[in-house]
């Protein structure tokens, strides 16, 4: 099976303490450390265990700068053979729509099965896959904790409400989005790494995609962030201070005055 | 003329024995080496080491540890039996070699040892009591072993069956070859005092002795019958067990000489990848660390064979002890076991699979906290953690991480801390003392003597970084010119190499070594063993590196340093030996002194100290990864601290004071003990 | 501008909580009426329901509706909706599923999962979301001018009351031929406790640091009392150190105690999400965790150190 798998390089949340920079309209990415999006990794583990069971091979795609070069040989290092950079100054600033509209160029170069993402990023719109099937007129599934190989088809479990699993039935080609947990991404080491650094990874531009650069990047954007700021903290919670003891003794009134304790 | 035939000239239904005499040992001899050459072809396929190095030390071992049996006594009684037993078989093996030929040659000796020479004479006497001795302690071994069964013997379910009756079983044989060649010589001697024939010496109170007695009244033709049976079943039994030997657990009888002799000279260091070849050849190699049989060096795989299945290791291990999937003497025994199925004694050898999967789980190979309490016991010199962390290595290799830990490797490699804190931070805790003690951060302008590695613990850890703290005022007041490295420091990567991840490890060597060189310092000074043991054992740095300890020892010697007297006199003080400061570096005594060194100072040893003390279970990243375990490892050294009437423990390492910290909570000592660090009293105590 | 639509969950004849949501969301950007759509088989009762909130309810009635398969209710949207088509939903795994694709085919914007709507300003509809887990906030604006999808997050929007009164339109599926297809609905296996009926929840988050660690919150449900139970947030689960039957949130149990202990949790909308009642008593030692904002009672330790204390006071009682 030929499975590509979108992918996207952000700043890593559990390694950061994300701040806003002095001018309030970005967060302060000095020293930020970024890595992979979780739920993309979740999706090369699981396109790659795929390929290890019948055959075929993963390819990562990117739309990034050369900074995101790390984040493909890492996808590299762990067991996908290709990796694709959709590299233009064109391409910034692009919302959803236009990142969706650049993978459909890419995927389109190729020819594959199967295409996975991550169920959301950073951003946490979770609209990527959604929108590439669309444009490809391919079935999907988002969310997917599970997938089965079967012939001309896949049996996904999709994550829903109250901790139950939605089985579906989906003809391939098609796109899933991929949940936190379906398995247990490998690790990749260091040697890993340096040993895929020497391997040419294509990189395409708009003209080379064949996009026209108005319809992606800012220009094509019809979702644009305006600024970030951290939300006034409104009523928040009723902090109770003062010695361990006395907070305490406070926590057990309000828990008998709420019916939690007999 | 003797009173009886001699099995050399004996015949058996008309059978001359000497027949016997001459195969027995052509059969023996002739399987003996089949079989060895069966074991010592895996030994040729595995990986090369580097073990012909260091000769002195290695016969001063031999010396030591084979010869002399240091090791032993420190279980007393299994000890002292094996002593008996072991220099009983170096006495009786001139004897049972001269008996060999004695079937052929009826009055064979060994030149100057014959009946009427004075070494012959003292010897008889000396194999004559060997005998008896280790007729008895076998005797007492079996019982101990059979019927009293100590509990570190016991084989756990999941480890396979148990080995008391093989272990049973070659005791019976040992008595075997006592009793029937003490019975060849009674026999004898009994019908020369019978004859009134000029009788050997039996030495009084020995087994030869009593069985001669036994045999006064014996008439003639029997006595000739035990004396040429006694004579064959030795014969048949010493080749059988010969045999036998490189079977099981008992190979140790002829491997542990070259176990010992080829057993580790340097300690606190981790094995390289492979032996001869180039960083850059190694990060080329398809595949690293050990996945399968082949993979180990030859001398783990002579561990393998000679591990005599004492449990001494296991019964030391913090890991086993606390119910963890670990038990190194399996490591041994299952290793073993794979070896003799990988290479059957008869038919072609099998593919080896991978190791991890079939022979050991997961679980077992991450439980390990390289504690090193198995190899400091083990009295054969079997090696443990270069085996767990190459087996690490092949794991990291297959990306077969438990996934707890890739966020701390993830971290290390992106931020040079397992915490993912900012670089910049590192230094952060120097300005809570900048006005007292204001530490200099060596960025190139300013050059210092002493370098002090504060390590990422230390750092960076809210509760840590009090450690930090009192080294440097410590340091200030020795009178030291020193400075950090700041956020030109990455981790030590102590627990990073021995994690399996050696690739990463090399990066935060190579960066630190850069950066320790450019300081300038003469001399490293650190207050984190497992900095003090990555610098001084695995980088190989050309300056001095201690453990602040020994530097704040001397001060106080030399009068810089000043101690006030304790003024709470319900205080009792216990020091919890470090693991990569004592075992893997030897520094036990020079804690013990600067913390005796506070007048008036009561202290108690635990139960488990200097080279036995217990793990806290801080090491290998331990932080960030918990193998299934019973209790925890911190808990019981709490309650040890607690049985040996201390109520505060002081220790000399970061990750032990955050283990001890939190156990002192879940073991709900909470109020009754107090973990400290050496450093922290010292400041406390310290007249300024 | 468009007519706005809200696309409106149900189960069972009973609208889901977001379908009010929907209705004082689109309030915040438009005064025109909003027209519901309803979808499934036998829906009457759930259309009949959307009325009450909406002026005006779209009822697409067929079979192959019966489940919401994403694929074929687009189809099904897609074949009644007109051009440039503003359309509302709950942030909910089905909106997940449905929306990006159904603005791809409108050939409108996309927004997902909105917090607030500050308003809009001609075709520029203006909302709220936040990024990094919600840590940090943004302002986001949406051109609406060739139709739009907005996810709004289940929650976030204080609900709508009062009858609108409006009438259930019939509308057709159409052809919702799908190359998806439906096959059931797995529950997870049951788990030995049954968190949805416990009066106390002591649920731990990544503060609990270590398995080991997860005895001190049932120490603590212990000292509560037998109405009280351990569950938990994602990361404990996934870590595989407690029963998924135990976790709390929208990919988890959804449940209504007297008194939610969050110990430890930083407090993502998904998990808060799976809360639905009670007061909600956050302990955190990071003053900056999100739970703060959104719980009652608010309680800066370590968990670690403050359990063991708590669960003692508790015994002490």
């Amino acid at each position: 099976m030929e499975i590509l798998v979108c992918v996207k390089r952000v700043p890593d949340t559990a390694e950061n303490e994300i701040e806003l920079n002095s001018a309030g309209n970005d967060i302060e990415r000095d020293d930020l450390v970024y890595s992979v999006n979780e739920w993309d990794n979740y999706a090369v583990e699981e396109a790659i265990q795929i390929v290890d069971k019948v055959g075929g091979t993963v390819t990562v795609v990117t739309v990034g700068d050369e900074d995101a070069d790390e984040v493909l040989r890492r996808e590299m290092a762990m067991g996908a053979q290709n990796g694709i950079l959709l590299n233009d100054e064109a391409f910034e600033d692009s919302d959803a729509m236009g990142i969706a509209t650049l993978l459909k160029a890419a995927a389109e170069k190729g020819k594959y099965d199967l295409i996975m993402t991550g169920a959301q990023a950073d951003a946490g719109y979770a609209a990527v896959g959604g929108m590439l099937a669309a444009m490809m007129d391919l079935p999907y599934a988002s969310l997917v904790n599970m997938v089965e190989v079967g012939d001309g088809k896949l049996t996904v479990g999709r994550e829903i409400e109250g901790g139950n699993q939605e089985i579906n039935e989906i003809e391939l080609p098609c796109v899933l989005s991929i949940q936190t947990g379906i398995n247990e991404p490998r690790y990749v080491g260091i040697k890993g790494i340096r040993q895929v650094s020497g391997i040419e990874i294509p990189e395409f531009d708009a003209a080379g995609l064949g996009v026209d650069p108005a319809t992606v990047g800012a220009a094509g954007a019809k979702t644009k962030r305006v600024d970030y700021f951290i939300p006034e903290t409104g009523e928040g919670a009723e902090m109770l201070t003062g010695s361990t003891e006395e907070i305490i003794a406070k926590l057990i009134d309000i828990m008998k005055a709420n019916g939690g304790l007999k | 003329m003797e009173p009886l035939i001699a099995p050399a000239q004996y015949t058996f239904l008309g059978i001359p024995t000497v027949l016997f005499s001459v195969l027995i040992p052509i059969v023996g001899i002739a399987l003996f080496t089949y079989i060895m050459a069966k074991r010592i072809a895996p030994l040729t396929r595995a990986r090369k080491d580097e073990r012909f190095d260091a000769i002195p030390q290695r016969i001063w071992n031999v010396a030591l540890i084979w010869l002399g049996q240091i090791r032993q006594p420190r279980y007393m009684m299994g000890g002292v039996l094996h002593i008996l037993i072991f220099f009983g078989f170096l006495v009786l093996a001139l004897r049972s070699m001269s008996l060999v030929v004695i079937g052929v040659i009826p009055d064979f000796a060994l030149p100057g040892f014959g009946h009427d020479q004075m070494i012959g004479m003292i010897y008889n006497v000396a194999k004559d009591y060997a005998a008896t001795i280790v007729f008895v302690a076998c005797f007492v071994a079996a019982i101990r072993r059979g019927i009293f069964r100590p509990e570190r013997y016991e084989v756990p379910a999941r480890f396979g069956k148990d080995h008391t009756a093989e272990a049973v079983f070659v005791l019976c044989i040992i008595m075997t070859l006592m009793v029937s060649e003490s019975l060849f010589e009674a026999a004898l001697v009994a019908a020369q005092i019978q004859t009134g024939a000029h009788a050997h010496f039996l030495p009084p109170g020995s087994l030869p002795w009593f069985l001669q007695n036994s045999l006064l009244n014996t008439p003639m033709e029997t006595l000739q019958t035990l004396h040429v049976a006694a004579y064959f079943i030795h014969d048949f039994t010493f080749f059988f067990f010969l045999c036998f030997l490189p079977l099981g657990k008992h190979f140790h009888v002829i491997t542990s000489l070259f176990n010992v002799y080829f057993m580790r000279t340097r300690r606190g260091n981790i094995k390289p990848i492979e032996y001869g070849l180039s960083a850059e050849e190694m990060e080329n190699l398809k595949s690293i660390g050990v996945k399968k049989l082949e993979d180990f060096t030859w001398k783990h795989i002579l561990d393998f064979y000679t591990c005599a299945d004492c449990g001494r290791c296991s019964d030391q291990c913090p890991a086993n002890t606390v119910g963890r999937a670990l038990s190194p003497r399996f490591i041994s025994i299952k290793g073993r076991e794979a070896v003799f199925n990988t290479y059957p004694l008869t038919g072609p050898i099998l593919k080896s699979e991978n190791l991890v999967g079939n022979v050991y789980d997961e679980d077992e190979i991450w439980s390990c906290t390289t504690c090193g309490a198995c190899e400091e016991e083990c009295p054969i010199g079997i090696e443990y953690i270069d085996k767990i962390v190459d087996m690490r290595r092949g794991l990291v290799d297959d990306g077969e991480v438990p996934q707890t830990l890739q966020k701390p490797m993830q971290a290390l490699a992106k931020r040079g801390n397992a915490w993912g804190k900012m670089e910049k931070k590192r230094a952060d805790w120097t300005k809570d003392i900048a006005e007292e003690c204001p530490v200099k951060v060596v960025d190139g302008e300013e050059s210092v003597n002493t370098l002090y590695f504060v390590d990422s613990i230390s750092s960076f850890d809210d509760r840590m970084v009090d450690i930090a703290k009192s080294t440097a005022k410590l340091l200030q007041a020795a009178g030291e010119n020193f400075g950090i490295l700041g956020k030109a420091e990455k981790d030590s990567g102590n627990e990073v190499i021995r994690f399996g991840e050696e690739f990463l490890y090399q990066d935060l060597k190579n960066h630190n070594m850069e950066q320790i060189k450019e300081s300038g310092a003469k001399r490293i000074v650190t207050a984190d063993p497992h900095a003090f043991n990555a610098l001084k054992n695995d980088y190989q740095l050309s300056i001095p590196v201690e453990h602040i300890s020994s530097v704040v020892t001397r001060a106080v010697k030399a009068g810089k340093i000043k101690l006030k007297t304790i003024t709470d006199a319900t205080r009792v003080y216990t020091y919890h030996d470090p693991c990569y400061l004592g075992r893997h570096n030897g520094v036990y005594e020079d804690p013990r002194e600067a913390l005796n060194a506070i007048p008036g100072i009561r202290t108690v040893e635990m139960l488990k100290s200097g080279d036995r003390s217990f793990c806290c279970s801080g090491g290998g990243l331990m932080l960030f990864y918990e193998p299934h375990e019973e209790e925890r490892m911190a808990v019981l050294r709490v309650k040890m601290a607690a049985k040996a009437g201390a109520n505060v423990i002081v220790t000399a390492c970061p990750f032990c004071l955050v283990n001890m910290e939190d156990a002192i909570k879940v073991a709900g000592y909470e109020g009754k003990i107090e973990a400290l660090d050496l450093v922290e009293l010292l400041d406390q105590h310290m007249v300024k | 501008m468009a007519t706005v639509y809200a696309f409106v969950a149900h189960s069972d004849g009973v609208l889901d909580d977001s379908a009010a949501e929907l209705a004082a969301a689109a309030k915040k950007f438009t005064d025109a009426p909003v027209t519901a759509i309803v979808t499934g088989s036998g829906v009457d009762a759930a259309a009949a329901k959307a009325a009450e909130l909406f002026p005006a309810v779209w009822k697409i009635d067929a079979a192959e509706l019966a489940y919401p398969n994403a694929e074929v209710v687009r189809k099904a949207l897609l074949n009644n909706l007109d051009a440039g088509a503003v359309v509302l939903m709950a942030h909910n795994t089905f909106g997940m599923d449905l929306a990006p694709g159904l603005a791809v085919k409108i050939g409108g914007a996309f927004v997902a999962d909105v917090v607030d709507i500050e308003g809009a300003d001609g075709d520029t509809l203006k909302v709220i979301r936040q990024e990094f887990g919600g840590v940090v906030s943004t302002h986001v604006t949406v051109d609406m001018s060739a139709g739009a999808v907005v996810t709004i997050r289940p929650g976030a929007v204080a609900p709508l009351e009062g009858a609108a009164g409006g009438a259930v339109e019939d509308k057709a599926a159409g052809d919702v031929s799908a190359k998806r297809k439906f096959i059931e609905v797995r529950e997870p296996e049951a788990g030995d406790v049954d968190i949805t009926k416990a009066e106390v929840l002591v649920s731990i988050g990544r503060g609990i640091e270590d398995q080991d660690n997860i005895e001190l919150a049932h120490e603590l449900a212990k000292a509560i009392g037998s109405q009280a139970e351990v569950a938990c947030s994602r990361p404990i689960v996934d870590a595989k150190w407690m029963d998924a039957s135990r976790q709390v949130g929208t990919s988890g149990k959804t449940v209504k105690p007297k008194v939610y202990l969050a110990m430890g949790i930083s407090g993502s909308f998904q998990h808060m999400g799976g809360i639905k009642g009670g007061v909600i008593i956050a302990v955190n030692k990071n003053p900056n965790a999100p739970i703060f904002q959104v719980a009652n009672v608010g309680i800066e330790a370590d968990i670690l150190e403050f359990i063991p204390e708590l669960t003692e006071a508790l015994g002490e009682l």
